[in-house]
């Protein structure tokens, strides 16, 4: 260990039963630094901070903190916390119905010696805390009463305040707006120049190279580089996330469906000015009938959210769509679904299956919602419907009634898509279809998109594989920052710039 | 021989593994008991132009329950619950009662007319039980704790009588009116308790409801996963919201049979308890608290089998306020062999001694 370091971890590997979820993962954090901790979902980083917080015991490696002798193994978050590593969560895990000043002394609130707390100490000492992060509020008010940015703010103080080395900021900034995510930048610096060494965990491009002054990339549980902010551009650092080199131009983009690109489509879906505070800012989107949409961005960059907003799954606060020509005012999932659109969620086991319910009724549940209650489906038409879609998307089950919940993954995602192709719809949206399914299975799914397209039905498609999108898509839109910020199409839909749109959050 | 051994073998496990195997295996066991300690109890006779016996008592007074026990099953199948049931049939008797009046000659409100009143009440605090917990999302403990206290004072300014030139809130008021006992007791020349019959109808009306229409599909729905549900196009909300409505319905319904019975309103023991026991019917009928799948077949047996448990109970000569206590050791046996957790711990120790 150097001088310099604050906190080295070496060879650190992490397995779950059959996942490798770390395998020989180098860390090095130097004293007042700030270091972002990036990579793509499951590359491992909140692994690497559970294992190092002790919240997983370590399976093998070495941990070293400055100032303790030899290795250092924590079994808990409070030990860690103890060896002077303190976490602050995406989501504040803090008491909102307790004042500032208790949440800040929870658990070793100053006592008198019959055991009653001393108030005035308490917040004397929460106050002078949270000066140290230059935020100067009432601590006898209760938490709850301040905004989320606020309570990130005590929690960080909190957490700095157990004479802290090595601060760990998990996604802090993914409730923020811009002005709060500025608040909480100056406090970190503060925190640096104090000494304080911040891992800092993100998937905003822009707030990395806004604050920190080393990178280190996860890819797949692997440890791809660490590097110097200022010597790593923004595309590299996509390329290196995503697990492509920069000058791979290779073009992939074969097959597909013969673009129709020239023809003029008919407008299908408009959206304008379409946006909700919080997931996605104004966008335009206009899709013509039959083509296929890419959505492409990393993680968080509000991918899923634009399509929840056209398919009425969340409400947006402003900005006007229409959907075959009609203005779309009722926004209910069920409307959508009767106008003729289809949504496949992210989210399969919170939102897509219903798991103690037959592959049979998960299949025709859509079709059934959209024919009425009081129109059950005949038995017989059930079993049909539920028999054909079996064979033709070739799902494994014992049976049609075997709940969903027994299937595998990949089986699971096939009945959520054949749920909504029952429904016959002229728009389907397809939000991460291939996750976390088998390579043969994620190319039946991209066949069927492609031959769906091409017998006219309309699909949004949106994965964070960018080979996958080249091989399907029309047409890509490029989002960063919970904002759509480019346009590829046809012959310019390559790596290269696909990820310099993604990068560069311009075009 | 081995064959037909493990044929039996097989068959065995293919019943235990059945939903209602459980629910139903209880309700034997009860009745199995009551044989020994009393071998008159399956005795089933004509006394004054109606059917009489212990297994007719058993399944006449169970009626209150089972119909509660199956509007309990919609609620806690959307994944809430209902104590306010017990209140909500005091307050809907009161009402019914009420209107009736306490005439010797003539009903003060036709008797078709109270009882509609009654049970539109009960759908009236079923909705208001529904509005909190599906539109305001308040916990459904929470949201049916308020008609659990208020409902039954509501019931007892309903039942107020004048008393020295004041009113009185919570008397008794009777009805005098030799028709109106027909509802609780017997139709002129039918053998069998008219309670029955409304229970069977009820179970029937909400069983064709149920599968005839796709009610049942979402209701299993919004209690398995309400976000999915409201992916494919339902209205989560207005499910749950429904499952109270008729819950409220059948506790009004329950209502009306018991102060039927006793021929009066009693606002302080109408449905006295009876949330807790729909609940417990519920849950001995194999259903999870946790809502999505049901059986209301299985709280049918599940009610049963308390009510075979109190008359048993009796008959052994139980007095009433020991009876919970009987009761509760009797539970705490049938919950415990449906347990999946104590399944697996005998199985796993099966497992060590082979």
């Amino acid at each position: 260990m150097k001088e310099t370091d604050m906190l080295t971890m070496r060879g650190i590997h992490k397995e779950f039963p059959g996942v490798k979820a770390l395998s020989n993962v180098d860390f090095t954090l130097r004293k007042g630094e700030i270091h972002a901790l990036m990579g793509e979902n499951g590359a491992g980083k909140s692994t690497l901070i559970k294992v190092l917080t002790g919240v997983y015991p370590l399976d093998r490696g070495d941990i070293r903190v400055e100032g303790i002798e030899g290795a250092v193994i924590n079994h808990s978050p409070e030990e860690a916390q103890k060896n002077g590593i303190s976490t602050v969560y995406q989501e504040v895990n803090l008491c909102p119905n307790i004042s500032v000043a208790e949440n800040i002394s929870l658990a070793r609130q100053p006592l008198t010696k019959w055991g009653a707390v001393k108030w005035k100490k308490m917040n004397r000492t929460a106050e002078a805390a949270l000066d140290a992060v230059g935020l100067k509020i009432d601590v006898t008010k209760t938490l709850g009463d301040y905004s989320v940015a606020i309570q990130q703010m005590v929690a960080i103080a909190r957490a700095v305040d157990v004479q802290c080395k090595v601060l760990i900021l998990d996604e802090p900034t993914s409730s923020l707006d811009d002005q709060e995510v500025k608040k909480l930048f100056e406090v970190m610096k503060s925190l640096k120049d104090q000494g304080v060494s911040i891992i800092f965990v993100t998937h905003f491009l822009e707030q990395v190279y806004e604050v920190c002054d080393a990178i280190t990339v996860l890819r797949n549980g692997e440890l791809v580089g660490r590097y110097d902010v200022a010597e790593l551009p923004r595309v590299q650092l996509v390329a290196k996330m995503l697990g492509h080199e920069y000058d791979d131009l290779a073009q992939i983009r074969s097959q597909g469906g013969e673009s129709l690109s020239g023809e003029i489509r008919e407008t299908i879906l408009d959206a304008r000015d379409l946006s909700k505070a919080g997931s996605i800012k104004p966008f335009d989107l206009e899709i013509g009938k039959g083509e296929v949409i890419g959505l492409t961005g990393l993680l968080g960059s509000g991918r899923s959210e634009l399509a929840r907003l056209l398919f009425c799954a969340d409400k947006p606060d402003r900005g006007e769509l229409s959907f075959k020509g009609e203005s779309v005012r009722a926004h209910n999932p069920i409307d959508s679904l009767k106008r003729g659109m289809a949504f496949l969620p992210e989210d399969r086991k919170e939102e897509g299956i219903i798991g103690d319910l037959s592959v049979r009724e998960n299949l025709i549940i859509a079709l059934q919602a959209r024919t009425g209650m009081f129109k059950l489906l005949p038995l017989a038409r059930q079993n049909e419907l539920a028999d054909k879609f079996i064979e033709i998307l070739s799902i494994k089950t014992a049976s049609a009634e075997t709940p969903v919940s027994q299937l595998s993954g990949g089986n699971q995602q096939k009945v959520i898509l054949g749920r909504w192709l029952i429904t016959d719809p002229d728009f389907l949206i397809l939000d991460e279809p291939t996750r976390g399914i088998d390579v043969g299975t994620k190319a039946e799914i991209q066949k069927l998109i492609v031959r769906l397209a091409r017998e006219g039905m309309t699909i949004m498609f949106i994965s964070s594989e960018i080979e996958e999108m080249l091989r399907t898509v029309d047409r890509l839109c490029v989002l960063c920052d919970r904002k759509k910020v480019g346009e590829l199409k046809n012959e310019n839909i390559t790596q290269h710039n696909v990820m310099a749109a993604i990068a560069g959050g311009n075009q | 021989m081995s064959d037909t051994l493990s044929l039996i073998k097989s068959k065995g496990r293919a019943l235990v593994g059945q939903r209602l195997f459980l629910p139903l295996f209880a309700l034997f066991l009860v009745l199995i008991v009551n044989v020994i300690k009393t071998p008159a109890f399956f005795n089933i006779s004509i006394q004054n132009g109606v059917l009489y016996g212990y297994i007719i008592d058993i399944i006449n007074r169970s009626s209150e329950l089972v119909i509660l026990a199956v509007g309990m099953t919609l609620v806690i199948a959307t994944g809430g619950i209902d104590i306010s049931v017990g209140a909500v049939s005091a307050l809907s008797a009161a009402v019914c009662v009420r209107l009736l009046g306490s005439s010797y000659d003539n009903y003060a409100t036709p008797m078709v007319l109270a009882i509609l009143a009654a049970l539109a009440i009960g759908m009236i605090c079923g909705a208001f039980n529904g509005l909190l917990v599906s539109k305001l999302r308040i916990q459904a403990m929470v949201a049916t704790l308020i008609l659990f206290t208020a409902g039954r004072g509501v019931a007892q300014l309903i039942s107020a009588r004048e008393i020295g030139g004041k009113m009185v809130p919570g008397q008794i008021i009777y009805v005098r009116m030799e028709s109106f006992k027909g509802i609780g007791g017997f139709l002129p020349k039918v053998i069998v308790p008219t309670p029955v019959f409304i229970a069977a109808a009820v179970v029937l009306i909400f069983y064709l409801v149920l599968t005839r229409t796709a009610l049942g599909l979402y209701i299993k729905t919004v209690g398995i996963n309400s976000r999915a549900g409201r992916l494919v196009g339902i209205n989560s909300t207005f499910i749950m919201f429904l499952g109270y409505v008729l819950c409220g319905l059948t506790a009004s319904m329950a209502g009306v049979i018991s102060s039927s019975r006793i021929y009066s309103s009693d606002a302080n023991n109408i449905g006295l308890n009876m949330e807790l026991d729909a609940i417990l019917a519920v849950a001995l009928g194999g259903n999870s608290m946790a809502g999505g799948k049901f059986s209301l077949a299985g709280s049918v047996i599940g009610a049963i089998t308390i009510q075979a448990l109190t008359t048993s109970l009796y008959a052994m000569g139980v007095t009433a306020d020991q009876l919970p206590v009987y009761k509760a050791v009797v539970v705490v046996l049938i919950v415990s062999i449906q347990s999946e957790e104590l399944k697996r711990w005998i199985s796993a120790r099966g497992g060590k001694k082979a």
